[in-house]
């Protein structure tokens, strides 16, 4: 028995090991969004083309939420997935142009295609706190009630789409039907 | 061409390291002098072709060799040529080589300190080494090439040494804390040989603790720069984060410094034999466990290099034999090596139990709040964050509590004391250093102040108990002079690292409580009040430097009236690179520094800025040097130079009696 | 060899000593920080202090590990100021600190709330300790065993002792 105590340091070492392989294997993880399953935040701000909107304005089927910036170098390369989804009809994208200037965001829409139903003027960056925003590009899966079902950090390409956003659209819609 | 040869150089170390690691080890199983002869010369090669490869990714840096991968990662033809010498330190693979080679040199260091030693126990100890050594460059070669090319184009330019790493500190803090950590490895080799040789005896203990007391020494220092050089370079005046990469520095030598005290209890008295052994296989892993989060990507921080699971893996399949196998072998070893002699509930060796104890649960406390949030989201999925008021809440309530002991220790004698006699030697001094502790604040603050308290009294604890220790040594002799100076070296250093540890804890404990800063936003010509102090901005004008360009504020600073002097903080922009940052001016000063960082010029022309007072911080570095001083001077001591056979046998006489209390 | 190490090692311990104490004092303009400055305005000290507090205690959710003081830009700005606008607005630290949590989460805490996940975390160190006491009164008391045994006197020798000392007398 008086041996065994020697024992102990070996022993705790193996099974710390362990967990030290164990961590090499966690991907680098993205903050989980604490809204997930909660209403988006109410808000009545301007838009960067001018109008004034509010939480009613935003779509009445499940959209995605779109954090971006000029200043943005991400944004500009999943822009052309924004577009063809935008284009094609398959979701509709609102915009929140977080922490830009209002004539920088025109332009920059004007050079590059706008694929928002409309952008959200977020200048000092309230409204992204309020998201939990922490970095543009952010993109959130919201479900026609206003609710944020998912949340995405950095780009959105077209594998990303089919990997993540494409299986949670038809769990929300699957969910939907045997709802009814 | 030449970086080619620094390739080849490496390789040629990691034969010869190999050989080191075999030959000699078999010769001394074998008792062939032949073999274990080679374990010098050996060791000397490994350190000349580890010497040459570094020397040649350094000139690799000087002559703007951007063929080769790494010098294009972390140079760039502006940079000033002592920041390209240094870039060779500014990633993975270059400070790995940097590593190896200060392995390197502590074998040479062993190799020619250790006259004294049998020859077959040295060979251990340098073939540990050489197996060490070779696992390194190993990784090196497989994983991690400081000279790799890039072909068939070698860029024209490199991106530039980040600039948050072009400056001074970074010039002196690697290497030193690397020398530090690495120093570990011998002490570490030292618990090995013994473990395999079967034999632990006073001997070991004494060969032991200067190697010991030097490595704890530099990482000391080490350590004290890297937080001296985040103070001035994060600019808010923060000087410890607790980052998961600044961590494991503190946790090996948090075992380093448990390590140096259970030696002494080994030498004096045979003590805490398989104990010791097990903390510098513990302090050693403490230095590798640095290394894999450094580098593996395993955790998040300020500091770490970029990430690779690959390198990962190597690592820890280094850690897994080298810290997995010598704790096999201390578990099948340790059980022979037997302490003969006991020792009393209040005697010395409880105090250094009690000394063991509380530095171990710190390091174990503090690894815990490093590795916690990898393991909370290997298990939960989620993130959690634990820095400063996790740690501080932990390992402030430990450290007063060795504080504590401090005071009692050195007056305690070995095996038995009495109560009554700690109690009239140590009742003075601890009534007052609560007086001074209530006082001292009290007439410079004109308040009461809990922490001022505090840290007084522990300090005023600290040197008071020295002072009556050092009266009670110099009290026999014919005069106190012969009595000082017949004290050793090695008490000198013990006397020294103590009070150092009563000059950091002022440090910490009166700028924690009293720092304060304010910011504002100053057009040309306004002041601004702060305590005695007056800052007056006196305009900005734009500066132009080697690879940045940037603004720089005048600032005009009146202590009571009187004029002080001008700072000039700076706000620059690097050109290669295009990243901001400021440059904070700093007056330091033995009691108190002061310092204004630069934020950003309004539309009006006014500038924002900060400006900070933090009394008595310098006083938190300067006792880790005194600290480190004593560690070193300790190491000179005349037990652990070689005597003549005459004097050898009678040191060992007393020591075997237990006739020494001193030291 | 024996007058080299002690002068040497005399000789280095000073040099450190004082190249450190120089350089200690030295170097009034260095280059580094990439500190944010704002220039906010409190009603009071006491105030300006909970603010101190709160953005050292709050992690910038951007950043490799930062606490929102020491960073720059980004949504570590836009926190500050939120964090400014409750003090003022007169909310308690608990309030501010449910704020963040329901935007960010955990992560957000320097200090990690206490609940049934972070309890080995809170009370690993105090359990350590217990048990390094207790293992370390186990080693005091065999070793208190053992002294006595060393220094037990068998009867032979207690006989001699008793001589001794009725002689003395």
């Amino acid at each position: 028995m008086n041996k065994l105590k020697f024992y102990i340091p070996v022993i705790s070492f193996f099974a710390l090991a362990l967990q030290l392989w164990r961590g090499l294997y966690l991907d680098p993880k993205e903050l989980p969004s604490m809204l997930i399953d909660k209403p988006m935040p109410g808000f009545q701000l301007s838009t960067v083309a001018g109008t004034e909107v509010e939480n009613d304005d935003l779509p009445d089927q499940i959209f995605l939420l779109n954090v971006w910036g000029s200043y943005c170098l991400p944004c500009l390369i999943e822009h052309p997935t924004l577009m063809r989804l935008s284009e094609e009809g398959e979701i509709p994208v609102v915009g929140v142009n977080y922490r830009d200037r209002q004539a920088l965001a025109l332009d920059w829409l004007a050079d590059n295609g706008n694929p928002f139903a409309f952008s959200i003027l977020d200048e000092d960056g309230r409204f992204g706190i309020d998201l939990g925003v922490y970095g543009a590009p952010e993109t959130y899966l919201v479900d026609e009630n206003g609710v944020i079902r998912f949340r995405h950090v950095s780009v959105l390409d077209e594998r990303v789409w089919e990997e993540e956003f494409v299986p949670a659209i038809a769990e929300l819609r699957g969910q939907r039907s045997s709802d009814e | 061409m030449i970086p080619e040869l620094g390739q080849f150089s490496l390789i040629l170390a990691f034969c010869l390291s190999v050989l080191l690691g075999t030959l000699p080890l078999v010769g001394a199983s074998r008792n062939n002098l032949l073999w274990m002869d080679l374990a010098r010369p050996l060791t000397a090669g490994v350190f000349v072709f580890l010497g040459i490869s570094i020397s040649i990714l350094a000139y690799a840096f000087a002559t703007d060799d951007f063929s080769v991968q790494f010098v294009t990662q972390h140079s760039n033809s502006l940079l000033p040529t002592r920041y390209k010498l240094t870039a060779v330190w500014g990633g993975h693979e270059g400070s790995f080589l940097l590593w190896t080679f200060m392995l390197s040199c502590w074998m040479l260091a062993v190799s020619i300190y250790s006259k004294s030693m049998p020859i077959d126990f040295v060979v251990r100890v340098l073939g540990v080494l050489g197996v060490l050594c070779a696992a390194y460059i190993l990784f090196m070669l497989a994983t991690s090439n400081p000279f790799d090319r890039i072909v068939p184009l070698p860029p024209v330019d490199g991106t530039d040494l980040n600039p948050a790493l072009q400056d001074f500190g970074f010039i002196i803090h690697p290497p030193t804390l690397y020398m530090g950590y690495v120093g570990f490895s011998v002490v570490f080799a030292f618990a090995i040989a013994a473990l395999l040789s079967g034999r632990l005896d006073a001997a070991w203990a004494r060969w032991s603790r200067p190697w010991a007391n030097v490595a704890w020494a530099v990482l000391t220092i080490g350590i004290a720069l890297g937080s001296w050089w985040a103070y001035y370079e994060l600019g808010w005046g923060g000087w410890w984060a607790w980052d998961p990469v600044e961590n494991p520095p503190l946790i090996t030598w948090l075992f380093g410094t448990a390590l140096i005290h259970s030696l002494a209890a080994t030498e004096k008295r045979g003590v805490f034999k398989s104990w010791t052994v097990l903390l510098a296989i513990l302090a050693f892993s403490g230095s590798l466990l640095g290394t894999f989060i450094t580098r593996s990507g395993l955790l998040t921080s300020v500091h770490a290099f970029a990430s690779d699971p690959t390198r990962g893996f190597f690592i820890l399949a280094i850690l897994g034999v080298a810290v997995g196998g010598s704790l096999l072998l201390f578990a099948l070893r340790a059980p022979l090596m037997k302490s003969e002699a006991g020792f009393d509930l209040v005697s010395r060796e409880v105090l250094l139990l009690g000394n063991n104890v509380l530095l171990v649960v710190a390091a174990a406390s503090v690894f815990l709040g490093t590795l916690f949030p990898m393991v909370y989201q290997a298990i939960t999925d989620d993130l959690i964050s634990i820095g400063p008021p996790y740690f501080n809440a932990i390992f402030v309530p430990l450290m007063i509590l060795l504080v504590l002991l401090l005071g009692i220790g050195p007056l305690c004698r070995w095996k038995k004391t009495s109560i009554s006699y700690l109690t009239l030697q140590l009742g003075k001094v601890l009534l007052s250093s609560v007086a001074l502790g209530v006082l001292i604040p009290l007439a410079v603050l004109l308040e009461f102040s809990f922490a001022a308290t505090v840290s007084v009294t522990l300090a005023a604890w600290i040197s008071l108990s020295m002072l009556k220790d050092l009266a009670n040594k110099t009290a026999n002799k014919s005069s106190r002079i012969k009595g000082l100076k017949a004290l050793s070296l090695s008490y000198y250093g013990m006397q020294a690292a103590h009070i150092g540890a009563a000059v950091m804890l002022i440090g910490i404990g009166l700028t924690s409580a009293f720092s304060y800063e304010k910011s504002v936003l100053l057009e040309a010509g306004q002041n601004i009040d702060l305590g005695n102090y007056n800052f007056q901005f006196n305009g900005s004008s734009a500066v132009n430097g080697p690879n940045y360009v940037g603004n720089e504020a005048d600032i005009e600073v009146k202590k009571n009236g009187q004029f002080l002097e001008n700072l000039y903080p700076q706000r620059r922009i690097y050109l290669a690179s295009g990243t901001p940052s400021t440059e904070m001016a700093i007056d330091a000063g033995f009691l108190r520094d002061l310092f204004v960082t630069l934020g950003e010029q309004k539309e009006s022309g006014a500038w924002s800025m900060t400006i900070y007072v933090k009394p008595f911080i310098r006083w938190i570095w300067l006792g880790a040097l005194f600290m480190a001083f004593g560690g070193i001077i300790a190491a000179g001591d005349k037990r652990y130079r070689r005597l003549r056979r005459r004097q050898l046998e009678k040191v060992d006489n007393e020591l075997s009696s237990g006739l020494q209390t001193a030291g | 060899m024996n007058n080299r190490i002690y002068s040497l090692s005399l000789a280095v311990g000073f040099k450190a000593l004082l190249a450190g104490f120089i350089l200690l004092l030295s170097l009034s303009g260095i280059p580094g920080a990439v500190a944010q400055v704002d220039t906010f305005e409190f009603d009071s000290e006491e105030q300006q202090q909970r603010f101190r507090k709160l953005s050292n205690e709050f992690r910038c959710p951007m950043c490799q590990n930062t606490n929102l003081t020491g960073s720059s830009g980004g949504v570590a700005e836009d926190l500050r100021r939120e964090i400014h606008r409750m003090i003022q607005d007169g909310l308690s630290d608990a309030e501010i600190e449910q704020f963040m949590f329901e935007r960010y989460g955990d992560f957000i805490f320097y200090r990690p709330r206490l609940r049934a996940e972070t309890v080995l975390l809170w009370f690993g160190p105090p359990v350590f300790l217990f048990v390094g006491g207790f293992v370390a009164f186990g080693i005091s008391r065999r070793a208190k065993k053992l002294s006595e045994e060393n220094t037990e006197l068998d009867g032979e020798q207690q006989a001699r002792l008793k001589e001794l000392l009725d002689n003395k007398v």
